[in-house]
Formats: structure tokens, C-alpha cells, sequence
């Protein structure tokens, strides 16, 4: 019995998340009273490999293989699902992203281990195994009880936070037997924006509505962006009316953040937009109509028109730096 | 009795939902601010089938029941009353007639492309002098031989311009007053045809109201709409439904007011409470509800009455006349509840205000329907 | 070619959401149930690849697991132009169990292409389509925000961090959909209404599924306190606050 965690990269290189996961990891393997390892599938540097270490990865299985530096759901299942056999893994856990929701699915089909995504924090008892998740989009929390021997879980980003505890790292090399009737899917091309900090790992996220009258006044939103390190966002009929892209689109149906700051900058705050944002630790709200809804789940609110008051939060931000 | 909707019946309901909250909310304060035509939202509608919904599947159309009507009419009114104009007007009054009374070759030719809503109908009735006296129509149609020749000129015509096939109501033997009117089919693009320009309204500002003129045309006489003096009959038999169409539409701009004056209430504080705590605006509130419930009730019994094939004229008089009137205060209240926002166009109540007006006036006004009323109570 | 595509119903997205049975039990009392909006913008995509003349999609249909009160929500499916429908009869209990269903029916009734929403907006769970996937031993891509066809193939683009890929797939393949897909839901025509009862509903037996997870209560969040409202004018104030109160900057 052990515990095995998939610490994914992006191009060799590891994600805050991905440290999250090593410490969520360590605590649930100290609750459990065992080991726990940490898979690494593409090609990573050893130094990279040992930034793991700052959170408590002792021992690291990597299968550094050039063929797996994208994501195929189907190859990184398979490898995961070995090694936790040969483990003995009786929990898997992994990031609730893009590559978390495509694998753990699988491998719990593999392993006939029930599955619960997006868990929000350690299990509430070990014996049953029950974990908190969110349900209804933010509106609730479910408790689910897993009940087969082998359980798979993938953490919701900022759930647990980072912990240090700085230990020797030790990585082993892992290279699995792989059927190339497996790599079906193939990639023909990136696109990346590269300037553009990303939504799901951004800290601060500035978001605009409707308040900002026309798409032609964003300039103001990405200035305050910019000064903070802060991605972009924005409300469902911003991005309906094509404002902005919908990759931007935070909300019920659109994407579901939980950064640690969160300006809602015109932006009424329907019930649907509350659900995309309500983990967020700290929001703020600026609208001119004090009765806006935003400003019952907003930690701090001003009233005022946002083409005023974003430039003078932009300007008093760059002062105090 | 049953007040239970069918699946389908709430099934159109939610779509009409759907495309007023999705399709017609957008930029319909801009477009009753600058009258301007629907086009892309009317196209829309007719794709959804909504422009010839009751006409039956045979003839291209969506084979629902007027029931379904009167759910879908109240939807669309809740946001645009100008666009549910052109649904009322073309499903009530030009494609109920000429699926009722006209020929098989004018169902083929006129019928199916309107239902499928690839062309839009109008109704001709009104004249400069014969508004609510229809009797006195001075438009005539002198019998040619092979063809009519019409003369005259037709005001407040709703899809004046935008109508591709006008009904006209024109007089053959004045001799036979109301009984020598005919009822025609007129291609609105016949030559000697020409339109008015844009009435400058009050509300249902984006529709489009314009008088039509005909000098000669010529209209051949396979076009006539049922028996020879038949059309006074016809004109009325319609309005009959017109009116259930109407009706809905006062219903849709009272509940659509009162909607956004419910939400208004709930949000907004005064004196340290949201204002729906205090009596005054909670009274208003349970008054507009009950009268509301009230109007769609006579909706939906006269939508009733013509399913089943029974009676509807008395029925549907009475719906038209509480629901208008129900329109008319339920926005006023709307828009005192809203205060000084109510007053202004982004709040969206005032537009309602105005629009609700017109359901007072046009197919009937308030007091045309108590005279249909009363007269029926008499016999 | 046929897609198949996988509906959950799930309470209309602003139901205010209740528990009883000491909040072991979501109430669904005075509920209005919806297609999950996912699953709605998949089928919208799909009827597009099919009315594409281009492409050689010759039907669309949907699955669903779940008991008869969910007919109203499948021929919702079919009104808006899926050819048919297919409920398997069994309460949905958990994400293995549904998937296992559809891939039993899927063995039997191959489909080239399987669509599926990212996540449903009741329980949240987002693991049915790739389930699916391997138990049918099916290539899947998730995250997906475009499809279309090139010959036989597939070119999807698939959203990650910062960006997208454009993807190379053979069928049979699961795709897993997300906003972006389709620009938006269908709303369905009235003939489409009148047509969906014409329109074939199969309801099929379920196989036994072993049922792995069960949800065990549920909890409202924490109210929030008060927000605290600052003046427009004096900006420092809220930086102050954000630095040294909430400790977020």
C-alpha cells in the first residue's frame, strides 16, 4: 500500500500546481501512514526533477522519453496505471487540469478504482476513504465515500497550498514497454500566447463586464493586468457579444478559477459568474450600482465607474512599487 | 378542466425563451431608439418556425396549437413587442385566412412560403377613414372581367414595407355596403403599388407602419380570398384570432414589466431595505400579479375555445380588452416602482410603457371590444 | 459516419440549490431540468458536422442513463435534431457505472465518434466521455474546443494552459467538449418539436455495474461577511487592505 502522484510538466518544466500536488501528496501519505511517489512523464531535467524536493518528493520515478512530451490520455494511463501496480498503490492522485481530467478517468477504468475529481481538501477519514469536492458549480460541497481498494483523485488547484519541507531527492528511471498502436492522436501544432499569463494559473485575475461599455476601452483592464502580473477575464456577455475570446469567459459554463485575488470590474455578478469565482480568497468589486449582486460575495467593493477608478488603482499600484 | 401543459406546449415556451432572452434582448433599446427594422431578428424568427406556427405541417407550417401561441406570443412580448407584432400580424390575420378560405393553388403560391416565414404577410383593413367603422371602406376593386382593378389607400399597416403578400380589403358594389367587400391577395410588388414612408411612432417603434397606396393595380381574379362579397366576414372572422394574438402581446408586455419590476424591488434599498419590504411597492407588486394571472387566463380560454373548434369571437374580445388594459397599468406601475431608472430607456420598463399603448389601440381598440362585448351579451 | 452523444440532465443553471434528508439528498422539488450545457453546445457541433454537405454524417444520435422522468430532456435532443435517442434505463450513481453503461450499449451499437461535455453542471464530476474511452479502448482527446473533419480524420484543437493544440485523430475516437465547440446552443424549431415525438426514444435495460463512489451529504458554503466598501476616490486604502489585511498582494 502506497501512495503514487502524476506531477505533470509543461515543456520541462513544473507548474506551482504541481508543487501543490507534492504537498497535498506528502500530507495524505503521512495520514495514511505510508509512502508515496511522484511520476514525472516526459522529458524533465534533473534539476527540475529536484525542485520536487523542496516539498518533500524523496523518491521520483521519471520517464524521461522524448515520445511523451505531449499528452496522449490513452499512453499516460497506461504508464501510471503500471507503475502503480508494481507499486502496490492503493490511491492515485493527480492535478484537476487538462491532462488530469483526461487520464484519471482511464486509469480508474483500469484499475476499477472509484474516482472522485476536484477534491478541495485531504480526506475527512481515511476508513471510509470521504473526500470534499464542490457540487452544483460552487453553489454546494458534495462528500463522497470511495469504496474500492484502489481510489484515484485529482486535486482542485489551490486547494491545499504549498508547504516546504525540503528533503534528498531520489529519481529513478522508468521506461515502460509502449505499443505504438497507442499514439494515435497526434499534434500538428502549438499555439501559444505567450505573453499572455494563464487563466487557470494566474494568482490575480482582473475581469471585466459590461460596465466597460464597449471592447474598445479594455485598455484600462490590461494595464491594471499588467502592473500586477494578473491575467485577463471577463463575464458571460462580454465574451457572448465577442468582446473578448471566450477562453477569457470565467463563470459557470466558462471557465472556473480560483485565484487568490479576483477584481470583478463591471461586472453585476449573476449567479452563473458567481459559481465560475466563488473559491477565490479575496474579491474585489467595483460597479457604479451599489446594489449590484457582486457586492454580497465580494471581500472589498467600491462604488464607482470603472473607466475611473481602474486607471487610479493602475496608477497608485505602480507608486507604491 | 385541465391547467396542465403538454411537454410540447412548454417545450415552445422555453424556445420562445430562448430566442427573445438570447436574440431579442440584445440591442432592442437601440433599435426602438432609432426605428429600425428587425430584419436579421424577423429572418431568425421565421427560420424557428415561429412566423407560420399555426399554420399546419402540410402547408409548411409548425402545426401547433393556438395554445403554444399564446405561451410563445407572451415570451417574445416580453422584450420585443415590435417583433411579436409581425408574428401576431402574419399568423393571425394573413395566413389563418388563406388557410381557411383560399384555394389550394393559393395555399401552394401564397400559404407555404410564408408559413416556412421566407416571406412575410400584411393585413390592409385600416383606411384614413375607416379605422374602427371597417364598414366604410373607401379602397375599391371594380370588377374587370379577368382581373380586379384596385384603387385606394390602406393606412397603419403593420409590415407595410416589408411584406412580400398584402390581404386587401376592397369594395366591389358599394351598392351592397359591407357585403360587397371583397377580400384579395396582392402581391406587394404589382405594379401601381406604391408605400408610405415610416410612421414616426410612440412605441413598437422598430416595426414597420406605413400606408399603402394603389393606383390600377391589377389584381387577376383567381386572387380573391373566398365567395364573392364574402371578405367583410373574412376581415372580422380574422380578427377574431388576430385579436387572441394581440391579446398575448399585452399579456407578454405586462409580465415582462412586471418581471423586471419584481427583480427591481428585490434588489433595490431604500430607508435600509430592499424596497419590495415595504407595503406600498409590495401591494403594487401582488396587484399587477393577480391581474397579470387574470389576463392570461382569458388568453389562453380564448386559445382554447379555438382548439377546440367552438366559438372564440366573444371570448377573444374580452381577453384583448383585459389584457391591454392590464398592459397598460402593469407598466405604469413598472415603471413607478423603478423611480427615476424607469424613466430612462436602459431600464427597459418605459419602452414597455409605450408599447403597451398600442394593444389598446390597434386590431380593435378598448372600446371597439366592448361594443363586440356588449353586443354579445345581447344575443 | 455516426456521432454518438452523451446528455446528462442537470437543474437549470440558476436553480437555487436545496438538500433534505439532512442534506443527503439534493431537492429537486419545483426543479426545471435542463440538457447539461456542455452536452448541448456537443449535440449543436454535431448536427452542424452533419448538415455540413461536405462531411458524410449520416446520424446524430443521443444516450443517456437514467430513469423515465428524463424522456422530456431527450426529446428536448431530438427537437432540437438528433435522429434518435437512447436512454438506458438505470438511476445514474456514479461516473463508472454511467460510463460502463454507455460502453455496453457502444459495443453492441458502434458509433465512429463519441461526443461529450466536459463536465455536468449538478455533481461536477468530468470523467464520464474518457471512461468511456478505455473501456472501448478508444483514443480520446479532451479539452476540446473545435472539431472538424478532414477526410476520414479529425483535426481538433485542444485548450491548454496558455493556448491551444491542433490535433490529428482517427476514429473511433471520444471526444471530450468544453466551451468553444459550438458558439451556441441550438434553440429548436417548432417543427422540430412536433417532429421529436415522431422520432425514435429506445429505452434499454441496463447491465450490472458495480457502483465504486457514493456521495455521502452535502454542505452549503459559509455565508460570506460583509463586504467592505471603500471610497472611489482614496484607491491606497484598498491597496492597503489587499496588502496587509487579506495578505493577498
Amino acid at each position: 500500500m502506497s501512495v503514487i502522484a502524476f506531477a505533470k510538466n509543461w515543456n520541462g518544466k513544473f507548474k506551482n500546481s504541481s508543487y501543490e500536488l507534492v504537498s497535498y501528496t506528502k500530507n495524505l501519505a503521512s495520514q495514511l501512514n505510508t509512502k508515496f511517489i511522484i511520476v514525472s512523464i516526459g522529458e524533465v531535467k534533473e534539476e527540475e526533477l529536484k525542485s520536487l524536493g523542496k516539498y518533500g518528493a524523496e523518491r521520483i520515478i521519471s520517464v524521461n522519453n522524448s515520445q511523451m512530451n505531449t499528452l496522449t490520455s490513452r499512453v499516460y494511463a497506461q504508464v501510471i496505471s503500471e507503475l502503480a501496480e508494481k507499486e502496490g498503490a492503493s490511491t492515485i492522485i493527480m492535478s484537476d487540469n487538462e491532462s488530469g481530467k483526461a487520464i484519471a478517468p482511464r486509469i480508474s477504468v483500469k484499475m476499477k478504482a472509484g474516482m472522485v475529481a476536484a477534491v478541495l481538501e485531504l480526506p475527512i477519514t481515511i476508513n471510509p476513504f470521504v473526500v470534499k469536492k464542490g457540487a452544483f458549480s460552487g453553489k454546494a460541497f458534495e462528500y463522497v465515500q470511495i469504496d474500492s481498494p484502489v481510489k484515484v483523485i485529482t486535486i482542485a488547484k489551490n486547494c491545499f497550498g504549498l508547504k516546504e519541507n525540503q528533503v534528498d531527492v531520489s529519481i529513478e528511471e522508468y521506461a515502460p514497454q509502449l505499443d505504438a498502436s497507442l499514439f494515435k492522436i497526434q499534434v500538428l501544432e502549438e499555439e501559444k500566447q505567450t505573453n499572455r499569463m494563464d487563466l487557470a494559473d494566474a494568482d490575480i485575475v482582473v475581469s471585466a463586464g459590461r460596465g466597460m461599455r464597449s471592447p474598445d476601452n479594455w485598455g484600462i483592464v490590461e494595464e491594471l493586468a499588467a502592473v500586477l502580473g494578473a491575467a485577463t477575464a471577463c463575464s458571460r456577455p462580454v465574451s457572448d457579444e465577442g468582446w473578448r475570446g471566450h477562453e477569457e469567459h470565467v463563470g459557470q459554463t466558462g471557465k472556473v478559477i480560483a485565484p487568490n485575488l479576483y477584481f470583478a470590474a463591471g461586472i453585476s455578478g449573476a449567479i452563473q459568474h458567481v459559481a465560475g469565482i466563488s473559491r477565490s480568497k479575496c474579491i474585489v468589486a467595483i460597479n457604479t450600482d451599489p446594489e449590484a449582486p457582486i457586492f454580497g460575495v465580494a471581500n472589498y467593493g467600491i462604488i464607482g465607474d470603472v473607466m475611473d477608478v481602474l486607471p487610479k488603482l493602475t496608477k497608485a499600484i505602480s507608486n507604491s512599487k | 378542466m385541465n391547467f396542465e401543459f403538454t411537454e410540447e406546449q412548454l417545450m415552445i415556451r422555453d424556445a420562445a425563451r430562448d430566442f427573445a432572452q438570447r436574440e431579442l434582448l440584445p440591442g432592442v433599446i437601440e433599435r426602438d431608439d432609432k426605428a429600425t427594422y428587425p430584419t436579421e431578428q424577423v429572418k431568425r424568427l421565421g427560420e424557428l418556425g415561429f412566423l407560420g406556427m399555426l399554420v399546419g405541417l402540410e402547408y409548411d407550417g409548425g402545426g401547433m396549437d393556438t395554445i403554444s401561441y399564446v405561451l410563445a406570443m407572451e415570451e417574445i412580448s416580453k422584450v420585443d413587442s415590435s417583433v411579436s407584432v409581425i408574428m401576431s400580424v402574419n399568423n393571425s390575420l394573413v395566413c389563418w385566412g388563406v388557410e381557411k378560405y383560399g384555394t389550394e393553388a393559393q395555399k401552394q403560391k401564397y400559404l407555404k412560403p410564408m408559413a416556412r416565414g421566407e416571406k412575410i404577410g400584411a393585413f390592409l383593413l385600416s383606411e384614413p377613414e375607416a379605422g374602427s367603422d371597417a364598414t366604410s371602406q373607401r379602397t375599391t376593386a371594380v370588377d374587370m372581367g379577368d382581373h380586379y382593378l384596385v384603387n385606394g389607400t390602406k393606412n397603419w399597416i403593420t409590415n407595410g414595407k416589408s411584406a412580400s403578400t398584402y390581404i386587401v380589403m376592397a369594395q366591389t358594389h358599394s351598392e351592397l355596403k359591407h357585403k360587397g367587400i371583397n377580400v384579395l391577395i396582392v402581391d406587394a410588388k404589382s405594379e401601381g403599388i406604391s408605400v408610405g414612408p415610416h410612421e414616426n411612432k410612440m412605441g413598437m417603434r422598430a416595426s414597420d407602419t406605413c400606408s399603402v397606396m394603389f393606383n390600377n393595380v391589377k389584381v387577376p381574379k383567381e386572387n380573391r380570398l373566398g365567395e364573392e362579397g364574402f371578405g367583410f366576414k373574412l376581415a372580422m372572422k380574422s380578427l377574431e384570432g388576430g385579436r387572441i394574438g394581440i391579446a398575448s402581446q399585452a399579456l407578454g408586455i405586462a409580465s415582462g414589466a412586471y418581471e423586471l419590476a419584481l427583480k427591481y424591488a428585490q434588489e433595490r434599498k431604500a430607508f435600509g431595505k430592499e424596497i419590495i419590504q415595504h407595503q406600498a411597492i409590495a401591494f403594487k407588486l401582488a396587484d399587477m400579479a393577480v391581474e397579470i394571472e387574470a389576463a392570461r387566463f382569458f388568453c389562453l380560454k380564448a386559445a382554447w375555445l379555438k382548439d377546440q373548434g367552438k366559438p372564440y369571437g366573444h371570448a377573444s374580445a374580452m381577453a384583448k380588452l383585459y389584457a391591454a388594459e392590464t398592459a397598460m397599468k402593469v407598466t405604469t406601475e413598472a415603471v413607478q416602482i423603478h423611480g427615476g431608472y424607469g424613466y430612462v430607456k436602459e431600464y427597459h420598463v418605459e419602452r414597455l410603457m409605450r408599447d403597451a399603448k398600442l394593444t389598446q389601440i390597434y386590431e380593435g381598440t378598448s372600446e371597439i371590444q366592448k361594443i363586440v362585448i356588449s353586443r354579445g351579451l345581447i344575443a | 459516419m455516426k456521432i454518438l452523444v452523451c446528455i446528462s440532465n442537470v437543474p437549470d443553471t440558476t436553480t437555487k440549490v436545496k438538500f433534505k434528508e439532512e442534506n443527503t439528498l439534493f431537492d429537486d422539488s419545483g426543479v426545471q431540468w435542463i440538457i447539461n450545457p456542455w452536452d448541448e453546445l456537443a449535440l449543436t457541433r454535431a448536427l452542424e458536422l452533419k448538415e455540413d454537405a461536405g462531411n458524410s454524417v449520416d446520424e446524430v444520435s443521443v444516450i443517456h442513463v437514467g430513469g423515465a422522468q428524463t424522456d422530456v430532456t431527450l426529446r428536448k435532443a431530438l427537437a432540437i435534431g438528433a435522429d434518435k435517442a437512447i436512454r438506458i434505463d438505470a438511476c445514474p450513481a456514479d461516473a463508472y457505472s454511467v460510463a460502463g453503461q454507455i460502453a455496453a450499449y457502444l459495443k453492441e451499437n458502434p458509433f465512429d465518434i463519441v461526443f461529450s461535455g466536459i463536465e455536468s453542471s449538478d455533481y461536477n464530476g468530468s470523467s464520464v466521455g474518457a471512461m468511456i474511452a478505455e473501456f472501448m479502448d478508444y483514443s480520446g482527446v479532451s479539452s476540446v474546443t473545435s472539431v472538424a473533419f478532414e477526410g476520414d480524420e479529425l483535426i481538433l484543437y485542444r485548450a491548454i494552459p496558455g493556448g491551444k493544440q491542433k490535433i490529428k485523430a482517427k476514429i473511433p475516437l471520444v471526444a471530450v467538449v468544453q466551451k468553444g465547440i459550438a458558439t451556441e446552443p441550438r434553440i429548436p424549431a417548432m417543427r422540430g418539436i412536433m417532429m421529436a415525438r415522431k422520432k425514435p426514444l429506445e429505452v434499454k435495460p441496463a447491465i450490472e455495474m458495480q457502483i465504486l463512489t457514493k456521495s455521502v451529504k452535502f454542505e452549503m458554503p459559509e455565508a460570506k461577511g460583509a463586504c467592505k466598501m471603500l471610497d472611489a476616490e482614496h484607491v491606497e486604502q484598498l491597496l492597503e487592505l489587499l496588502k496587509n489585511e487579506a495578505k493577498v498582494l
